[in-house]
């Protein structure tokens, strides 16, 4: 459903993907795999349309989303979540939401408040409280539902484990499988290979730009070797 | 008692207007991030509109207030028109081509509001039903500051509940921290400033439309208003609405006060209480720091010396230059003087900015020192040409040594406002210290020693110190200084880490900007003459920011190349009637034609010929 090929990008002057190529099918999560500064970010800052200088082809539902901007990109059902959350502090989380809110779709689940504040209960509690005054899983549960109010197919989760407690962590798994089963796609960034296995039915590794491996966890358990090079610190 | 009580309400009806306005640019700026200064066009155009529709029905309470709003409306309707044509397609270039963009609408705006309703001032009428006093404490206050006083917070109220409580206001208030995050989650930008453009615009237009029973309307109104309405967005805290309502009470409730005490300090008043609340809050009242979200920003080039060729080329210039008077007349020689003046201040200012990294909208401020340095200095203390050469740039000197010790400590458009508002403190001072500087007539009589009075010789000696001026700023961005300046405007936090002291750093940068553009105001204060305050003001401070951006900010041959075609434009439109919409067409021509300026116009040319590789820069 969504297809990333020869994806190539650069800040300046200065090349972070050289070509990058992975798909994400209809109901199915892709862990994307990688270091710090691997280029897993820009990837997915590429497919939203943030990163300005970049060539190759991005195709969702078999149309080019290149070139697009990034609020016509959510609007075809991609959501976004970036890794520093970006909730905005001054709005209340209601308003968070209210931001992200879009009108449903048919070919994709469509979530409303009450069912979010279901899912995180945390919120339901904090509705009238600032973004800002949430604690870091708050706030990273707080982006995840706001992208969500806008119904999106597939979801591109930037690192949602990082910085955050563990058993925060254990609720965002529980989380990306329950998106699992409403039918929406998962793009997962990750860099804890654990996290990654326990959510995700596929990995993409890359390294300094570059698509390493593709495939399951199985092989990947089965030649450590490939980890160990591309993921160990 | 009562005679307090009275200056209260006169500072609080004042503060209505004001109020307007700046909660407008306040709204425009955080959405859009554009510091507008077409605003104070907005504000005039909309008293205007209001004078010639409230003609039409004299006498009419439903006609007084209906033409006001109609006014206000009218006025949105050309902020989107302006918002469409120009700004939307310079949104993602530096703030440098928003400000000069924005500048070339207020230079527009203003001759055609000369061409529709003419230079004469227009006293518009009272407002019918609220056209006498009333007595409090003793004191006759007029009804219409009653009613004034009441608009101002009706419209605070008014755009906090739209803040507050449409889904719109929310997508502002989220656009105004984070628009990069706000457009991934769906929503269209453009649509989004254009709305918060349109009623920034309207109710800058309503400010101006409800002051029509209290002042004239004027061609001055917009350059008026602008100053005080920048400073109190910048005390509120840039993009808060609450912020610059308490700002625009603070202000005019203080000037209504300090007036009694100090006439004259109306003019510097919102400069300084500026000053003392960035010094303190460096984010305004009620502001905040920007989110660094956004484009990252393309990394600066480093500079290269310049090849053997290219100095060739260079010395073959300045020989050509040098030679120049022998060959043409002497009215060449007079404006290669001015364009040498030019070009001096131009290098200056892209010293502090390009290498710097600290924009200044007020860089006039040491030009202007240092021209009226050297003209008390010869006049009153009777000092020979000379002496008085070395007195200006000292002069210059110290005012920056004064006025950047406070504006290094901040950054970005903050520090950018606080150069303004060092400008217009030193502007309102020369303005009003008329035992002095001779106020509003200017210092006459600066005239070169009698060796150098011949246009030629003084050609030579603005010569000498321009060029040598523009010589020794290339050396110093090629020392190691120069190096340090860089580094910092590249990463003030690394320079930090490696044990720079980045404020030191800057403030001696400000300084040393200062210094070189005082030596141009000295050149041309002898050149000219005599002086005017205009030296120090907004105009000139932007005739400097026009030039750098018509060359090109990246390039250090940049100001160069713009201040020479800035004065030969110049030189030629100002002539011309309607000069200001002709020069404002220019300006934005090469705002939305040549986003690199003039030097990356011939850079590309030189590149296209095969003479520069490419990379070079």
């Amino acid at each position: 459903m969504l297809e990333v090929k020869d994806l190539t990008a650069r800040y300046g002057r200065a090349q972070i993907l050289n070509g990058v190529s992975l798909q994400v099918g209809g109901n199915e999560v892709v862990a994307l795999l990688g270091r710090n500064g691997a280029g897993k970010t820009t990837t997915m800052k590429c497919i939203m349309g943030l990163v300005h200088q970049k060539a190759g082809e991005i195709t969702y539902d078999g149309v080019s989303i290149l070139g697009k901007p990034s609020h016509a990109i959510c609007r075809l059902g991609i959501g976004y979540v970036p890794e520093e959350r970006r909730i905005f502090g001054d709005l209340t989380v209601e308003e968070n939401l209210e931001v992200g809110d879009r009108p449903a779709r048919p070919d994709a689940p469509e979530w409303t408040r009450a069912h979010l504040f279901e899912l995180f209960p945390n919120l339901a509690e904090r509705r009238r409280n600032l973004g800002k005054q949430l604690s870091g899983g708050e706030q990273q549960m707080l982006t995840i539902a706001r992208t969500l109010m806008g119904n999106p197919r597939v979801v591109l989760l930037d690192e949602p484990s990082e910085g955050i407690a563990p058993v925060i962590v254990e609720q965002m798994a529980r989380v990306i499988k329950e998106l699992k089963a409403e039918g929406l796609a998962v793009l997962l960034s990750e860099q804890n290979l654990h996290f990654a296995r326990a959510v995700a039915d596929r990995a993409c590794i890359i390294e300094k730009g570059t698509l390493r491996y593709e495939g399951g966890f199985a092989d990947l358990d089965a030649h450590p070797e490939i980890s160990q090079q591309y993921l160990a610190v | 008692m009562g005679f307090y009580v009275a200056q209260l309400l006169t500072g609080l009806a004042n503060a209505s207007s004001l109020f307007l306005i700046a909660c407008g640019l306040s709204i425009i700026f955080g959405v859009t991030r554009i510091v507008n200064f077409a605003h104070g066009s907005f504000y005039m155009v909309g008293a205007y509109l209001a004078y010639s529709i409230v003609a039409l029905f004299p006498d009419s309470i439903l006609g007084f207030w209906g033409g006001v709003i109609a006014a206000a409306l009218i006025v949105g309707l050309l902020g989107l028109i302006v918002e469409m044509t120009i700004l939307r397609r310079i949104y993602h270039a530096p703030e440098l081509f928003q400000l000069v963009a924005t500048f070339g609408v207020l230079l527009i705006i203003q001759d055609m509001t000369l061409a529709i309703w003419g230079a004469a001032d227009k006293l518009g009428p009272r407002a019918p039903g609220l056209d006498s006093a009333v007595r409090i404490m003793g004191e006759p206050i007029p009804e219409y500051d009653l009613a004034l006083i009441l608009i101002g917070p009706a419209v605070l109220a008014g755009i906090w509940l739209v803040f507050h409580r449409t889904r719109w206001g929310v997508l502002v208030r989220a656009a105004t921290q984070d628009r990069e995050m706000v457009g991934a989650l769906g929503v269209n930008q453009a649509w989004l400033f254009s709305a918060a453009f349109v009623l920034g615009a309207a109710l800058a237009g309503l400010g101006g439309a409800i002051q029509i029973p209290r002042e004239a309307v004027s061609l001055q109104m917009d350059l008026s208003v602008i100053g005080d309405a920048f400073v109190v967005v910048v005390i509120g805290g840039m993009g808060s609405v609450s912020g610059a309502f308490v700002a625009a009470v603070l202000i005019s409730v203080l000037n209504a006060f300090a007036i009694l005490v100090f006439p004259q300090i109306s003019i510097v008043l919102p400069f300084v209480v500026m000053a003392v609340v960035l010094i303190v809050r460096p984010y305004g009242l009620f502001g905040k720091e920007g989110s660094g979200h956004g484009a990252p920003t393309e990394p600066e080039q480093p500079l290269r010396l310049l090849s053997s060729r290219a100095t060739l080329v260079l010395m073959a210039l300045v020989f050509a230059l040098a030679a120049s008077p022998v060959v043409v007349s002497d009215f060449a020689s007079i404006l290669l003087v001015d364009v040498m003046v030019a070009t001096l201040f131009a290098v200056s200012l892209h010293f502090m900015m390009g290498l710097g990294g600290m924009v200044s909208f007020g860089h006039a401020a040491y030009f202007g020192v240092g021209a009226y340095g050297a003209a008390m200095a010869s006049n009153y203390l009777g000092l020979p040409m000379m002496p008085a050469m070395i007195v200006g740039p000292l002069a210059a000197a110290a005012a920056a040594l004064f006025f950047g010790w406070f504006c290094v400590r901040l950054s970005g458009v903050y520090l950018a406002m606080l150069t303004l508002a060092a400008a217009q403190i030193l502007w309102g001072v020369t303005f009003q210290s008329q035992a002095y500087t001779g106020g509003d007539d200017g210092i006459l009589g600066i005239w070169p020693a009698a060796w150098a009075s011949s246009d030629q010789a003084y050609f030579y000696v603005a010569f000498v110190l321009c060029i040598g001026g523009i010589w020794f700023l290339r050396r110093v961005a090629h020392s190691p200084f120069g190096y340090g300046l860089r580094g910092i405007r590249d990463s003030d936090v690394r320079a930090e880490a490696i044990g720079m002291d980045v404020k030191f750093h800057q403030w001696m940068g400000f300084a040393l900007a200062g210094t070189m553009a005082g030596v141009a105001g000295v050149v041309f204060a002898f050149s000219k003459g005599s002086v005017f305050p205009d030296v120090l003001g907004i105009a000139q401070s932007v005739d400097g920011l026009i030039m750098v951006l018509l060359g090109g900010i990246h390039a250090l041959a940049g100001p160069i190349l713009g201040a020479g075609v800035f004065v030969l434009i110049e030189d030629w439109v100002s002539r011309l009637d309607y000069w200001r919409f002709i020069f404002g067409m220019i300006i934005l021509g090469v705002v939305l034609l040549a986003p690199d300026g003039v030097a990356g116009g011939v850079d590309r040319l030189l590149r296209a010929l095969g003479l520069r590789r490419e990379g070079q820069a």
